[in-house]
Parts: structure tokens; sequence; C-alpha cells
């Protein structure tokens, strides 16, 4: 099992978080991970993107060309990343926002209403997990839910810990969000 | 306590590390794209359980006197920083490799020259593995490609620089020092005892309590012939350090033919291109230097044995390149695939390199 995943949008969106939780969850699966943020002036205000990698074996390089799968929260990141599907690959995109979407017939493109999701559960906040939901949803490899809530126990601070059931709910509607 | 794993930055992992290998002291100043050095031993307290002292000092320059200061007195010290902040400590790194003291030093390369950007780069290779301050001395350089290797190569570069009396540095970059991977750290060890000290350093100015001559920590020799000596005894140390400390990786070299030769964080890219070429039928092997010095002469000398040719890949314009040509005295086409000021070159663009810079040549 390899998963290749970029996840990108503006900064402030929680795009690094879900990453780190995404990779603390593999890491409680007994997976090898790797976590490579985006870091630099674009976080304050523009475009972040997060790499993440799940294995079974050592994992090569934290940089690459090509995704399994491709989470897109803003045009840009969309613009930026959506040639970059593998053939066969996964692209998830948030309807809020994007309105251009790539002419690939070769990939799986799974659009999400995250965004108004998050309205209903009426926790704005809770944004990155749903997609998170949407996202494990998607991916080849099924992380069991258990070492998701592990991997969110040890990504956040003790003192949000009573926040992990909302979070949990959150990233359960997300995987509700895919077309069945 | 006995070893965790867990999941963090190259930077965190390296706080961890030096708590949990007894470090008496550190002394840094922030900058990115190592900061999280100095947060996350702030944040981790350790004065408070094992008595290491952390200190953000005022600038650059008074953390390296810090470490001098420490040092001789046999503690385990150490200071990071990024480039710009490395080229300050310069002065103060001679004039610990001239006083014969060990410590140990973390540079998160980032890209120069000057200011330059905070995106990656390796292009202090020359600074860190010819010198970098003045008079002929040589830091043992480790390069990390892993969360897992910043941890480790704490307790390695501070045992090598108490073994041979000389400062280490672990020379890593950007995406090293940012990214996040499973760690395994180490069980705690406690700080050496003021008697464990004294005997593992006679040397050091730990007081003489009317017993033995006094302990002299200088770098200052006006006698030339005295000089002179100095310099011949850390000469052999170089020596015995090129003799029995280089450190490499190879992944594939067997029926390669042709060698990628790269080190930290870029030979983990250059492995991904080397899987890339090797679905593409082109048979390549990957090299990868740990030590930058003692450079490993003769592990590249044996891996580029019966080779086609060799892409030396880095972050600069081409430094180590001029290692690796000496050390095989140019007897197969070597290349140099390098890009700067912070960009990262993907694999695929390492793959085409190759085939251009070598295969088709």
């Amino acid at each position: 099992m390899k998963q290749e995943i970029i996840i990108a949008g503006f900064g402030g969106q929680g795009v690094l978080m879900m990453g780190k939780i995404l990779a603390y969850s593999g890491l409680m699966d007994d997976k090898e991970v790797t976590w490579m943020p985006s870091y630099g002036p674009e976080q304050r205000g523009g475009t972040a993107n997060v790499t993440v990698i799940l294995s079974d074996d050592r994992i090569s390089s934290p940089v690459l060309d090509a995704y399994d799968i491709v989470v897109a929260l803003n045009q840009q990141s969309l613009d930026k990343f959506s040639q970059r599907v593998k053939p066969g690959g996964v692209l998830i995109y948030d309807t809020s926002g994007i309105h251009n979407l790539p002419e690939r017939d070769d990939i799986k493109i799974i659009p999400i209403d995250a965004m108004e999701a998050t309205f209903r559960i009426g926790h704005p906040k809770a944004y990155n997990m749903v997609v998170l939901g949407a996202l494990l949803e998607a991916m080849d490899y099924k992380l069991p839910h258990e070492n998701v809530l592990k991997g969110l126990q040890k990504s956040l601070p003790e003192r949000h810990h009573h926040l992990i059931p909302l979070n949990s709910d959150a990233i359960e509607m997300g995987r509700n969000l895919l077309p069945k | 306590m006995k070893e965790e794993v867990m999941l963090m930055k190259g930077n965190e992992a390296v706080a961890h590390a030096a708590i949990r290998y007894g470090c008496d002291g550190y002394f840094g100043y922030p900058i990115t794209p190592q900061s999280e050095v100095l947060e996350t031993l702030e944040s981790l307290m350790p004065w408070e359980t094992t008595g290491m002292v952390v200190l953000q000092a005022e600038s650059e320059v008074a953390a390296i006197n810090m470490v001098y200061g420490g040092a001789s007195t046999g503690k385990a010290v150490m200071t990071s920083s990024s480039s710009p902040g490395i080229s300050l400590k310069q002065e103060g790194i001679s004039y610990m490799a001239g006083a014969m003291l060990p410590a140990l030093i973390l540079n998160v390369m980032r890209g120069g020259p000057g200011l330059g950007t905070i995106q990656p780069s390796q292009a202090d290779y020359f600074q860190a593995t010819k010198g970098g301050g003045h008079g002929d001395y040589h830091l043992i350089v480790l390069a990390p490609a892993s969360v897992q290797e910043m941890v480790d190569f704490v307790a390695l570069g501070f045992d090598l620089s108490f073994k041979y009396r000389t400062p280490a540095m672990i020379l890593a970059d950007g995406i090293v020092g940012q990214m996040m991977e499973k760690v395994v750290l180490p069980p705690f060890r406690p700080r050496r005892t003021a008697e464990e000290i004294r005997k593992q350093c006679p040397w050091a100015t730990t007081g003489r309590f009317g017993h033995r001559k006094r302990n002299v920590i200088t770098s200052l020799e006006l006698e030339p012939s005295k000089m002179e000596e100095v310099n011949h005894r850390l000469q052999e140390c170089y020596r015995e350090i090129e003799k029995s400390e280089p450190r490499w990786e190879e992944i594939n070299t067997a029926d390669a033919e042709y060698l990628l030769i790269a080190f930290g964080s870029i030979a983990r890219i250059c492995a991904k291109a080397m899987e890339i070429a090797r679905e593409k039928g082109i048979k390549v092997g990957l090299l990868r230097p740990i030590t930058l010095w003692p450079f490993p002469k003769e592990g590249v000398r044996k891996g580029a044995e019966g080779k086609k040719g060799i892409l030396c890949v880095e972050l600069n314009a081409g430094q180590m390149i001029e290692d690796i040509r000496l050390a095989i005295h140019d007897s197969i086409p070597v290349e140099h695939y390098g890009r700067l000021g912070g960009i990262i070159p993907s694999p695929t663009e390492v793959v085409e390199a190759l085939e251009k810079k070598i295969i088709e040549k």
C-alpha cells in the first residue's frame, strides 16, 4: 500500500492540521508516514499545501510530481495541481468557490460541498475535518476509524481533547458527502 | 523512560533528541527554517527535569561563544541556526576547532547568498566541509536525510565530537527541518556528572583541586613553532577521522549502469527518481554520502567502478561534485544537476537531467 496525497487550499483553512491528523492516523495504523508542508510567506493569507505519504514501506521522496489524490479547496490550488493527478487517480474539490474544472477523463473527479455541510453542523471551524472525512472515504487504503480517533488525540493538544467527539462527527459527515 | 514512537518535524526531533542525549546546554537565536529547535526546547522546559540549560542569546555570535564557554568545561553543548546565522558563527567555530573543543552545531540550510530565501538549499556544503571560518580545520559533517536521522545524528554528532575533540555539524536543510515523519526517540540518558566529565575530559577546565597543572583552553599561540605543532596535532586528528569515520549508504548500486549521488533530503528525491528510471528500464543506483566530511572517498570510488556515468544532484550550483571528481580522479563522466535559490527539483526532473546530461551524451 502506498498513498501519495496533496491537500491544497487557503492559509487558515486548516490544510496543514488536516494533513497532520491524516499522517498521525496512518502512524497509529502502523504505516510509514511523511508530512511535507509548504512553509513560508505564502501561508499568510495566500495558498498553503501539504503533501502526505502513507506507505507500508520506507518512503523515498517527500517531494512529488504526481499524486494518487489531490484535494483542492480553492481555484488556485485546483489550477496548480489538477494536472498532477496520476492517471486513474482522484481529484476531490470543494464546490464552493471552484468553478473551472480540468478537462480530464482519465481521473475520478469528486465534488464535495464541505462548506455547506460545515454550516449545517454549525461548526465552521470543523471544515477541515469534513474534508478529511471525504478524503478518507475516497482513499483506496481504508484507515480504521479507531486509528483516526487516535490520530486526532495525538494531533490535538490536551486542552482541546473535549472537541474530539465533534471532530469525529465532522469526519463522519465528510465520509457521507461522497456519492455512494 | 523507554523508546517512544512519535510524529514530528526534524527541528522538533533535534530538540527531543538533545534532551534525551543528556545535553547540558543549548544556546541559540531564532531564524527560519529552524526556529522550532529553540521553540520546542523552550516548551519542553528541560531545565526543570534534566537540568539542561536552554538560552536564547542576544545574537548568533553570542550563542556560539556561549557554546565555546560551555564546551571548555567539558559540557555537552550545542547551537543551531540557518545559513546566514551560521555565517555569523564562523569565527566562534574556528576558535573552537583551534582550541579542540567538542560541540554540536546544527545548520538547517536555506537559500543564499546573503539573507537569500527561507526555502531549502544545500549551498553551504563548501562552508561546512572546507572550513567555513579561517585556518586549517575541519568539522565532522553529518547530512541527515530523514527526521529519524535528525534524532540519531544528535547522539552520533556529540559522540564523535567528544571522541576527537572537534566540533561536529549536522548539515540539514529546510526540507528535513520542516517535514514530519515517524521517529523513534531514544531512551533518556542522564546528563554526565561532574565526576564523569572530569574523567572523560581531562583537558577541560573543571577545577584542578590542587591535583594537576592548570588546563588552559585557547586557540592563541604566538610562538610559530608551537603553533605549527598545534596544527600538526589537528591534522593528525583529521587523518584519523578520515580513516575511521566515513559513512555512506548505497541503494541498487550492484547492477547499476548509472549512479546518482546526492546527500540529505535530495537523496530522497533521487531515490524516487531511481524508482521512476528503473521502471523505464534504466539501471540506476543511488549513493548517499552520510558524512560529508570526512567525504566517503573509498565508497564513491568503489561505487563508481564499472559505471557509465554519475549525476551529482544538489540544491546548489555544484559543490559536492568537486569531491566526487577528486575521489574518482575523473575516471568516468560526472555531471551536475542543481536547482538554486530555494527551488526543489522533482523526481521526474532528476530523471530527465540524468537522461540529458549522462545517458544521451
